[in-house]
């Protein structure tokens, strides 16, 4: 099979991937209901996975295909333009950290968790037109970071068992 | 090699945990308790109730109803029309510039 082909195999593969794992953490019952918006960020293993196995193109359409499966499926309009946001800034540092290569997948990780979490609230602030809204991230930082350890965590161990799949 | 990466990794998470602690226990203890719990919807100023009086009150928004309750001080979402209801399950606010927001109505109770 020429590479090509299996890039876009591959590609398929992980966007699918991603869907289920955003759907796992739709069931997964919120752990602190009285603080919302906190989440496991699960699907980022897998985009992270494709950052480092392929490229930031890859992972780009990974991202893509994932939120707008899951905004149709699970979701609505708003939902689109939150994780559009929170997906376009965490994958542009992910790429960026990754480019430096100062950083293990975990530090990416957090990075992409954090920015995640930012662009979500810039996109609360601007629809609610509330700047006050900013002083969430502090509590949003804090979870980010603890979500972007374990996820982290889960990419290196990816692709350290598949260190040698070549695609 | 790795062992560069991981240390730095520690001193960015050290780092960010670090701020985002110093900027909540600034908030936590040096915010006095608030007056008023304001609510807006959509942007706009809909109303301000004291937090020392005990009252409910419907808020009317273009995507629905969120009931606010304030009792002993604190303001709460008692009921929502909102699909997720976060609002609702989110806990009594009280301090200054604490926050209930529901998205899907467009609702943010601050208090100030």
């Amino acid at each position: 099979m020429n590479t090509k082909t299996k890039k876009i195999a591959f590609v398929g593969l992980m966007a699918s991937l991603a869907m289920i794992l955003s759907y796992i953490e739709l069931l997964i019952p919120p752990v602190f209901t009285a603080l919302p918006g906190i989440k496991m960020g699960l699907p980022n293993i897998v985009i992270i996975f494709t950052l480092y196995k392929l490229g930031i193109k890859e992972a780009a359409t990974v991202s893509f295909v994932r939120l707008v499966c899951v905004s149709l499926l699970f979701g609505n309009a708003m939902i689109f333009a939150y994780s559009l946001a929170g997906a376009f800034l965490s994958l542009t540092l992910m790429s960026v950290l990754k480019r430096l290569d100062s950083f293990s997948p975990v530090g990416v990780s957090v990075a992409g968790a954090i920015s995640h979490n930012a662009g979500q609230t810039m996109v609360a602030i601007i629809l609610l037109e509330r700047v006050e809204i900013g002083y969430y991230m502090l509590a949003l930082t804090v979870s980010g970071t603890v979500a972007g350890i374990l996820v982290g965590l889960a990419a290196v161990y990816l692709l350290k068992i598949l260190a040698n799949l070549k695609i | 090699m790795v062992n560069k990466k991981a240390r730095n990794d520690i001193i960015l998470i050290a780092a960010v945990i670090l701020i985002a602690a110093i900027a909540i226990v600034c908030l936590l203890f040096f915010k006095k308790e608030g007056k008023t719990a304001v609510v807006y919807v959509d942007g706009r100023l809909y109303g301000k109730y004291q937090l020392t009086e005990s009252i409910t009150v419907d808020i009317h928004s273009e995507n629905g109803t969120n009931r606010l309750v304030i009792t002993d001080g604190k303001a709460s979402i008692e009921d929502a029309s909102c699909p997720d209801l976060r609002c609702v399950r989110h806990y009594a606010i009280s301090r200054d510039t604490e926050q209930i927001i529901c998205l899907p109505n467009k609702v943010v109770v601050s208090v100030e």
